[in-house]
């Protein structure tokens, strides 16, 4: 772990094909088996079933910021280095009360502090990116 | 068929608490023992008449090793809270209930902390691969309670028209009470709205003043039936009210991935509280809202009843939460932002200051007082009244 980033345990039971998705390119969010509707962060039940059907479902990888913050030291090393960086909360388009944690990139394999905060708007359109950190491609953005 | 509950059976009659600092000489566990024996001294109950006991599953101190300090007696009941900040009126609410039902007859809940020490920060202590809910958050940088905390409160600016002016009424208000209160880190240590808004970001749109303190220190109340307390030296502290909220679909301070994030653990547990309780938001004279960070103050008013949902930051302009010009004092010991970081303990005791009648920052006729946890973790509120 070259970056210092903390990193998923990309085989984590529940969240494994998730991670998987991220390496081909794809933006998965897990979808019961039985009454079809979707859950994030990924669970071994569903919560309106009851189902233990777990299956997974492709976005589209289009969404729009519903949040974000500057993070400023005192932070782990590797983010410290990089602080001021931003962390944004979009939702997707396709589900809006999905909402994922990331970044917003300037270009997709851009280092996390290259936009200025002060361009950054809620609600403003945001595609996905699978930049390779280490060895795990994280789910983050870029403008549309 | 009302259910037999809990209503004005208990009150705390004991409260202790050692000094505040940073690099305190004593172990926690030290702490814990003394801050106890002076609870139970301020109760005037002998440590072997303690059958009960109940802290935070973050406390550092196990009860075999309090009660073999203290020389507590033969203990029938011993539970403890989860999720840190959500915990203190958790603890004190669990131990009434105990009371209540017979479990036992005098219980103590503590907290002790050496907050001070770098290694007592959960978030910088890294794991190599995460495993938990925590890797849909922390790979990308928010990594600690504030920025978590701080994510929520763009949003609600950007829903609400929230500013930093409200969140600068939340810590000057601390400040101001705190200067009041000799025991107070911020004690002699005063404020200005310039110096907040001067202050370095530590995630923006949060400042350092937007943060609480870290803190060594240890406190303790004592809780015994009200029949008991009638005869006890202190004025009690009746537990008029009690609840815990854990929502539906709720994750912890990441709470990005329900329906609404804004709606957080207060609003379920001010729907129990309320229920219980022969009272309501308006009776309220005084409270502690619990302030890890300041914008939890606004979220809490919003969750509890005070105003109207988004209404929270307007709510504290005009003095409207200071003593003496406010038509709701919050924070009145510093809590805290300004007094010390105890996971919120202080608030508890502070509030039974209030009934007692004893706090620095007295409100006059304080005969009704609340105090909540954290907002953001599953969470709890109790309801103290100076009669039963």
């Amino acid at each position: 772990m070259e970056s210092g980033f903390l990193l998923p345990d990309v085989d984590d039971e529940n969240a494994a094909p998730f991670w998987a998705g991220c390496a081909r390119g794809e933006l998965l969010v897990q979808e019961c088996g039985s009454c079809g509707r979707l859950a994030h962060p990924p669970r071994p039940m569903c919560p309106h079933c009851n189902s233990l059907d777990r299956g997974w479902r492709a976005m589209s990888g289009l969404a729009t910021v519903w949040s974000f913050v500057v993070p400023h030291p005192p932070l782990l090393p590797a983010y410290s280095a990089l602080a001021p960086y931003n962390v944004i909360v979009v939702a997707l388009d396709d589900a809006p009360t999905i909402r994922f944690v990331g970044n917003l990139l300037a270009s997709p394999d851009g280092a996390i502090n290259e936009i200025d905060p002060a361009t950054i708007r809620i609600g403003e359109p945001v595609r996905v990116v699978f930049p390779l950190v280490d060895d795990v491609h994280l789910p983050r953005w870029v403008r549309v | 068929m009302a259910a037999d509950t809990i209503k004005n059976k208990t009150a705390i009659v004991g409260i202790g608490q050692t000094a505040f600092g940073k690099g305190l000489p004593d172990t926690e566990l030290s702490l814990a023992c003394q801050a106890i024996k002076m609870a139970l001294d301020d109760a005037g109950i002998a440590p072997s008449e303690v059958d009960g006991l109940a802290s935070f599953t973050m406390e550092p101190n196990r009860e075999v090793d309090v009660a073999k300090n203290v020389g507590l007696g033969e203990i029938t009941f011993f539970s403890q809270v989860g999720y840190g900040g959500g915990a203190a009126c958790g603890v004190t609410g669990q131990a009434a209930m105990a009371v209540a039902t017979g479990q036992c007859e005098v219980a103590v809940a503590w907290r002790a902390r050496k907050r001070s020490a770098k290694a007592s920060r959960p978030w910088s202590q890294a794991a190599a691969r995460i495993e938990d809910t925590s890797m849909w958050s922390r790979p990308f940088g928010l990594l600690r309670p504030v920025d978590e905390i701080a994510m929520l409160t763009r949003r609600h600016m950007h829903q609400f028209g929230t500013t930093r002016d409200h969140l600068a009424n939340v810590a000057l208000a601390a400040r101001k009470h705190a200067n009041r209160n000799p025991n107070a880190t911020m004690g002699h240590k005063t404020m200005s709205r310039e110096e907040y808004m001067a202050a370095r970001w530590i995630s923006e749109p949060l400042c350092l003043f937007d943060n609480c303190l870290e803190t060594d220190g240890a406190l303790a109340v004592v809780i015994t039936s009200a029949e008991r307390a009638r005869d006890c030296q202190r004025p009690p502290a009746y537990v008029h009210a009690f609840a815990q909220g854990l929502p539906p679909q709720h994750q912890t301070m990441t709470n990005f991935y329900n329906d609404d994030p804004l709606v957080g653990p207060a609003w379920a547990t001010a729907r129990k509280l309320w229920s219980m309780a022969d009272v309501g938001p308006a009776d309220v004279k005084v409270a502690q809202l619990y302030d890890a960070f300041s914008p939890l103050i606004i979220l809490s008013l919003e969750g509890y009843g005070f105003c109207a949902r988004g209404e929270g930051g307007p709510f504290t302009d005009n003095g409207n939460i200071e003593v003496g010009t406010g038509s709701l004092p919050v924070n009145t010991s510093g809590a805290g932002m300004s007094e010390a970081y105890v996971h919120g303990m202080n608030l508890v005791l502070e509030g039974v200051r209030q009934i007692r009648g004893t706090s620095t920052a007295q409100v006059e006729g304080a005969d009704v007082s609340l105090v909540t946890s954290g907002e953001g973790v599953p969470t709890s509120a109790i309801l103290f009244t100076k009669e039963a």
